[in-house]
């Protein structure tokens, strides 16, 4: 006698059977903001060393500024296995491109250009790379400084930010970026930034790179901190002058 | 003996006779009241003489800008100002009920009015109403304990600060007073780092927008700078304005009736109906 249960599969499950669902569903360890700008000899960015995991800091010597390539820096936030995934994908591509040795490079365009696609496709099978990328960097004398979502928005602009960074960084680089910023000016523009983000983002921690790329090459500093100051005479005692409030 | 338990008369303390109720309609799919930021960036700010309070004019509907210059800052006593944001409505009433019930204070006891007062009358009323009263309000004033400043959300709770913002543009903002504010300012700095923020809550946020209100006080003093900065002029305005002018020629004049004329016999027939 036939079986007629087993004739036909009784869940209709359009993102496939969870037996073998390997989807990212929700982030686990993950990066706080990162901050990028254009200045005169080429590109700069931050990012603290910070790996959460849910409310705790877990890990807090996570590098999250890398180069890629001869021309371009990337910088990620959220999901820090997705970003070693990425990064995966990326020293394959630059890999691939090198084994051509046309005397040609990827530019920080076509890798920008090349995110956005695994971005977007990944977003489109519902599996997305839960990140929001930095992508900058300076091939002939031409800056290049863009952004991509986990779901594939990607623009350009002077200056740009993930995560928290948007909200509280970007305001005070609308009014303080402007074309030619030297090196130094550059760096203390970045730590106002950071300092900001460091008291007002839970998961900020204090221990923050910058990365620089220019025509000669990519470095990135030795981490550092940040000074802060929290002796504002009103924090020592807010209650003085209003007894029985709090 | 089951009498009892129904219509006990009220003796103060919560009364937990909708729980049950509530708990109904939350199985059937009605989402609790969560806290929101809605459209505002509203700004204080303590100073060496006294406590400035800030504000944009803009405000919304969802999507829509309903007013585009209402005022933000309430009067709450000659030496105490108010800056509310969340729905209109409730910042209103309750700042204006606070205000009542401080001038009654007055009357009673003859002297002015001090910022703990209002506070504890705002934050016990706000918690009484375990939020449903969304109002989010940034109290400043000066009294003869001296300059104070709070901010009081919608639950009821409530800090003492020195600078502080509220609002959906209360980040833009903060990042302006975190990177800028130290103690000591003088009147100007502090207006001039008040609107900054403002500015930065206006242009960066979009639930924030037009005009920055400005409001000092100090010792015996207010000043109430309504319109303070105008930065979003309307720049283009037509100077013909929208009076067409009349150009046009007459070609032909012909009356076409529409209805023909119908001739009536004396003594004929009725119509039909």
């Amino acid at each position: 006698m036939m079986n007629l249960a087993d004739s036909a599969p009784a869940t209709n499950n359009m993102l496939g059977s969870e037996a073998d669902s390997q989807r990212t569903l929700y982030p686990y360890v993950t990066g706080t903001s990162v901050i990028g700008i254009k200045y005169k000899d080429g590109l700069l960015f931050a990012a603290d060393m910070g790996g959460s995991y849910g409310s705790t800091l877990r890990y807090k010597s996570v590098e999250r500024l890398k180069s890629v390539g001869k021309h371009s820096v990337i910088g990620a936030s959220g999901e820090i296995s997705d970003f070693q995934e990425i990064m995966r994908y990326l020293d394959e591509l630059i890999l691939f491109d090198n084994m051509w040795d046309d005397g040609n490079s990827l530019g920080p365009k076509e890798v920008h250009n090349y995110l956005t696609r695994v971005m977007y496709n990944r977003r489109n099978k519902f599996n997305p790379l839960w990140n929001s990328l930095v992508l900058g960097g300076i091939k002939n004398g031409k800056k290049y400084l863009g952004t991509v979502s986990m779901i594939g928005v990607h623009y350009e602009d002077d200056h740009v930010a993930t995560g928290f960074g948007n909200h509280l960084a970007r305001p005070i680089l609308r009014d303080e970026w402007h074309e030619n910023l030297t090196y130094e000016e550059g760096v203390k523009l970045l730590e106002k930034c950071m300092r900001v983000l460091l008291y007002r983002d839970r998961s900020a921690v204090n221990k923050l790179q910058i990365a620089k790329i220019t025509e000669e090459g990519f470095t990135v500093s030795e981490p550092y901190s940040l000074k802060t100051s929290w002796d504002f005479n009103a924090f020592k005692n807010p209650t003085l002058d209003a007894e029985g409030s709090w | 003996m089951s009498r009892f338990e129904e219509s006990a008369p009220a003796r103060g303390g919560f009364s937990y006779d909708l729980c049950k109720r509530n708990e109904m309609l939350m199985q059937k799919g009605l989402k609790p009241s969560s806290y929101l930021k809605t459209g505002t960036t509203i700004v204080g700010l303590v100073f060496q003489d006294g406590v400035i309070l800030g504000a944009d004019t803009r405000a919304t509907e969802g999507p829509i800008v309903a007013d585009k210059n209402c005022e933000k800052i309430h009067y709450m006593a000659p030496n105490i100002y108010c800056c509310g944001a969340g729905t209109a409505a409730d910042t209103e009433a309750v700042t204006d009920m606070v205000s009542s019930q401080l001038k009654l204070h007055r009357f009673h006891t003859g002297r002015e009015s001090r910022v703990v007062t209002a506070l504890t009358l705002l934050k016990s009323h706000l918690f009484s109403y375990q939020g449903h009263v969304s109002a989010a309000l940034v109290l400043g004033g000066v009294d003869v304990t001296g300059p104070h400043l709070h901010t009081i959300y919608p639950h009821g709770s409530t800090d003492t600060l020195p600078f502080a913002t509220m609002g959906s543009g209360s980040l833009a903002a903060m990042a302006i007073f975190e990177s800028k504010y130290r103690e000591g300012l003088t009147r100007d700095e502090g207006v001039k780092l008040v609107a900054e923020a403002i500015c930065s809550g206006i242009f960066n946020d979009l639930g924030s927008g037009s005009n920055v209100d400005v409001c000092v006080i100090t010792k015996g003093k207010r000043e109430y700078l309504r319109n303070y900065m105008l930065p979003n002029p309307r720049t283009y305005v037509s100077e013909k304005g929208y009076s067409f002018s009349k150009k046009t020629e007459v070609l032909l004049t012909k009356i076409t009736p529409l209805r023909e004329l119908v001739e009536v016999i004396e003594g004929g027939d009725a119509m039909e109906e």
